[in-house]
């Protein structure tokens, strides 16, 4: 039995300690949104926030996050309207759309560690993140504009 | 509609219908064709849409949504045409039934046929609108207008919602009524060509798009599949899951029972949960007899297509001149090559799955898919069940590009749920996905070139040699025939049969049919022109080389659009001299002819995107940088013009080019797989290492202000780019690489050599 905290809300889970994080929070807990892509943490679609860092779910195993805070992308903004999300609306990032979350989830981190991120920022944070549509372009600018928003917001307060 | 070229659509979609067995109904049903419907709540002119009481219209699509946002571009030509907001328009992506007739999404086609459907299905019910609101306000028809789902006659009005309640319109339309019902000149468009949010992207931004690996249903086991040492010809010896009992939540192992032989050899492996049956499936060891392709590889592939291409019998003939033979022998000099491609994965990011159940005698399968008629017929022959008993629920698709045109996957769902009595959802890890990926086949090429004793050219031949996608889909049987009699596969050799005034030509087909006995070649992001164009863009350089002419310049005489590269109404008007202008543009934007740093060169290739009776004239130049140490070849810029005739959906079409031009990028330099020994090498992201952003050039693609035929976009920018690249190469180092994937390995050893 495993608790942590999940978008605030906390859980008990009875799954053997070494269960892929991605798998408890997708059927388990029933958060479709973190996604399933290669396995190895190469791929970043299953990308969450664990204690506020991101985190590969595929490859982190429950017993490690006892007592954690974890965020997925449904818990990242009530509305679902974070400034990296209406970034990404903004300019129309995704395409298929599997790969998103994890970027989107990523790239909260980014603008956290960086709040005025360049291009050699993005690329290194950001490598991990497949998107095999190749929205890169739009991720680029999506992230750039988040940022923008995020200091004025910032500032305004 | 210009009646050839109708022609030919109707042909092609004759031959798809074939493939599926499903009638064709892809128009209106003549029986429905308008009809009454009062005293009902909606208006159903058509089974493609309706318009509820309050105005709300739902628009039926069979189309995959698989990011192109193509559930979008179709409700703003319905809308467009119909005169309501598109704010009022909801997409209904449906389930399989007969009444749909052939459900299909591949090839770039679907605003290219979905177009004509929509835009007079629209301007039908607009008709019919107007003549029930007429009717209603006590006017006449002709004193009416249409606009935003109301309709007007000097100062008074009524909504299409009220025109619905009131009984709805009773006019019919026949369906030669129909093909022949006019719609807009371009000037009267309010939504197409416009701006638009995607209406399938917010929910791709907090999660809640639910895609086919999501789906769930009350008592399901989770289930992963033993992927057989071969895709052919594996037979199952035994079994042994002793060690798999140690997992918690392993349940069984299925041996599958495939009558349709589609899948032999195969073990699911079944849990209570999906990190159990991953777990038990790396426990349970199976023994099998390994079918004939274990002894097959990549090279042994390449070696029996470049002897299908050395013998002059065997292939179809696409193009054939007379006269050919005759100007090689009269040539003044010739030029010959051959080009070859590596293997490549699909790496559909999310893995091939499928959730199947049987429930009152019905089986119902979930999954994305892109081709659910021929996957029904592959369903039903594998469980043993008449097609009109097994449904299939539509979901977005992570990840299409081809892979799921191929619904193979669903099978082994289907046929563990019927073995099992439970439902079973097979969800495939990442490296079963690549193991059982069909995927683009190998590839070897040999073009040749004539060069009359004046320089010009005077004769082309271009022999082709892969496994042919749609053959390992259906049978031989059922291909279509080329004009020498023959079948062949069109997403195998479209591209070779290019738009070049080159003097008699020979196009041949060759189906290398190792690679078809050894794996199941698959339809990849561009298919055939994948490859063919790799080879004629480059090809084109080396001709333009030997006659010491300009590439751009070279190819621009040749592009002179007469003959049977004239064009025609309505896809291709306009025909090579549309291909000339975005190659001209393209030039002129990326600074062609400017003098370049050092080791930094331009390369230029030009395509019609992906088949003759629909191109989309795309050209690109690249610029690159080549690192004589390493061998490392850095893109720095992808310039690109494309004419796609009218967009529908403009920034959906820049995104079909962006990502398009990035996966043909990926696939001149960091993908490429090796079939060895009955499998791909690579098997995860480990090895197999697609594009990353820090590798993104800049890239400026541009777009020819057309009202044209719209054609399709999915593909067409894939095509250019690796040849651009190769010739930028060359153009960089003197160096000619005639190979893709182009590895830092093989750069340095040409540079050193």
């Amino acid at each position: 039995m495993t608790s942590f905290h999940i978008n605030d809300r906390a859980v008990r889970v009875d799954a053997e300690d070494d269960t892929p994080l991605l798998w408890v929070i997708r059927d388990v807990i029933g958060l479709t949104g973190t996604k399933f892509g290669c396995g190895i943490g190469m791929c970043g679609a299953c990308t969450v926030h664990v204690g506020g860092r991101p985190t590969r779910s595929c490859i982190t195993p429950l017993a490690s996050v006892a007592g954690a805070k974890v965020t997925t992308i449904e818990g990242l903004d009530p509305e679902g309207r974070h400034p990296v999300q209406k970034a990404w609306a903004d300019l129309q990032v995704p395409q298929c759309g599997y790969c998103q979350s994890g970027q989107i989830m990523q790239a909260v981190s980014l603008i956290n560690d960086f709040p005025s991120p360049t291009d050699q920022d993005i690329d290194a944070v950001m490598a991990g993140n497949l998107c095999r549509c190749m929205t890169y372009v739009r991720i680029r600018n999506a992230i750039k504009q988040a940022a923008a928003q995020s200091r004025k917001a910032d500032t305004d307060e | 509609m210009n009646r050839p070229e109708h022609q030919i659509v109707l042909s092609r979609r004759a031959f798809l219908v074939s493939l599926a067995g499903a009638a064709a109904t892809f128009a209106f049903a003549p029986r429905e064709a308008l009809a009454e419907t009062s005293g009902s709540n909606t208006f159903e002119p058509t089974i493609w849409y309706s318009i509820d009481r309050d105005g709300i219209v739902t628009v039926n699509t069979i189309r995959a949504e698989m990011g192109q946002h193509i559930g979008t571009a179709i409700a703003r030509i319905l809308a467009d045409e119909l005169e309501v907001e598109s704010s009022n328009v909801r997409i209904s992506a449906v389930d399989t039934d007969p009444k749909w007739g052939v459900m299909s999404t591949g090839g770039s086609k679907s605003v290219w046929l979905d177009f004509p459907l929509y835009s007079r299905a629209g301007a039908a019910g607009r008709i019919a609108l107007i003549e029930a609101g007429a009717k209603l306000l006590g006017v006449r028809p002709s004193q009416c207008v249409a606009r935003q789902g109301v309709v007007s006659a000097a100062n008074q009005s009524i909504s299409y919602g009220d025109i619905v309640r009131r009984g709805a319109p009773t006019r019919k339309f026949t369906p030669d009524e129909l093909t022949k019902l006019p719609i807009k000149p371009a000037s009267e468009r309010r939504l197409i060509g416009k701006k638009t949010d995607a209406v399938d992207i917010p929910a791709k931004t907090n999660g809640s798009a639910r895609y086919g690996i999501d789906a769930v249903v009350p008592g399901m086991v989770y289930a992963r599949p033993k992927i057989p040492p071969t895709r052919y010809g594996s037979v199952v010896r035994s079994v042994d899951d002793s060690a798999a009992k140690q997992v918690k939540g392993y349940l069984t192992s299925l041996v599958l029972q495939d009558p349709s032989n589609l899948i032999p050899g195969w073990v699911v492996v079944c849990a209570t949960s999906y990190p159990a049956a991953i777990r038990a499936a790396d426990r349970v060891k199976v023994d099998w007899t390994l079918g004939d392709s274990a002894k097959v590889s990549e090279q042994d592939i390449l070696d029996h297509g470049a002897k299908q291409i050395a013998a002059q019998q065997g292939g179809s003939l696409l193009v054939n001149d007379p006269g050919i033979d005759s100007a090689f022998g009269a040539a003044a000099s010739t030029l010959e090559r051959t080009y070859t491609t590596a293997s490549a994965l699909h790496l559909q990011l999310e893995p091939v799955n499928a959730l199947a159940f049987e429930k009152d005698g019905r089986f119902e399968i979930h999954c994305g898919n892109q081709n659910q008629s021929l996957t029904l017929t592959m369903l039903s022959k594998a469980l043993g069940v008449p097609r009109e008993r097994i449904i299939m629920r539509t979901y977005p698709i992570g990840g299409g590009f081809g892979r799921r045109l191929n619904g193979d996957y669903a099978v082994p769902a289907a046929l563990a749920a019927k073995a099992l009595g439970k439902p079973v959802k097979l969800v495939f890890t990442r490296p079963d996905d690549m193991r059982f990926d069909s995927f683009r086949s190998p590839s070897i090429q040999k073009l040749r070139l004539a060069f009359d004793a004046r320089g010009k050219v005077a004769a082309m031949e271009h022999h082709a040699s892969a496994g042919w996608p749609t053959e390992a889909g259906v049978t031989r049987a059922g291909l279509p025939k080329a004009p020498d009699g023959n079948p062949y596969d069109p997403f195998a050799i479209d591209g070779a049969d290019h738009w070049y005034n080159v003097g008699a030509q020979r196009v041949r087909a060759l189906s290398n049919d190792l690679a078809l006995s050894a794996f199941r070649p698959g339809y990849l992001r561009s298919v055939g022109p994948g490859w063919t164009n790799w080879a004629v863009e480059t090809f084109m350089d080396e001709a333009a080389l030997m006659a010491r002419r300009d590439p751009v310049a070279f190819r621009l005489e040749l592009l002179d659009g007469a003959g049977r590269n004239a064009g025609s109404a309505p896809s291709s008007l306009g025909g090579a001299k549309r291909q000339a202008a975005v190659l001209k543009r393209a030039a002129e934007k990326a600074g062609w002819g400017a003098s370049m740093p050092r080791d930094t060169g331009l390369g230029v290739a030009t395509t019609f995107g992906q088949s003759r009776t629909m191109p989309t004239w795309v050209a690109c130049v690249a610029r690159v940088r080549v690192d004589r140490g390493s061998g490392a070849v850095a893109v720095e810029k992808l310039t690109i013009v494309v004419d796609a005739g009218t967009l529908v959906h403009p920034d959906g079409a820049l995104a079909q080019v962006e990502g398009s031009a990035l996966w043909g990028l990926s696939m001149a330099l960091y993908e490429g797989t090796e079939f060895v020994k009955g499998q791909v090498k690579d098997t995860n992201l480990d090895s197999y290492t697609p594009l990353r952003i820090g590798d993104v050039p800049e890239l400026d693609i541009e777009f020819i202000d057309s009202i044209q035929a719209p054609v399709g976009l999915g593909e067409p920018g894939t095509t250019v780019v690796a040849p651009a690249i190769g010739n930028a190469i060359f153009a960089a180092t003197g160096v000619r690489l005639r190979h893709i994937p182009i590895r830092p390995a093989a750069l340095l050893l040409a540079l050193r050599s």
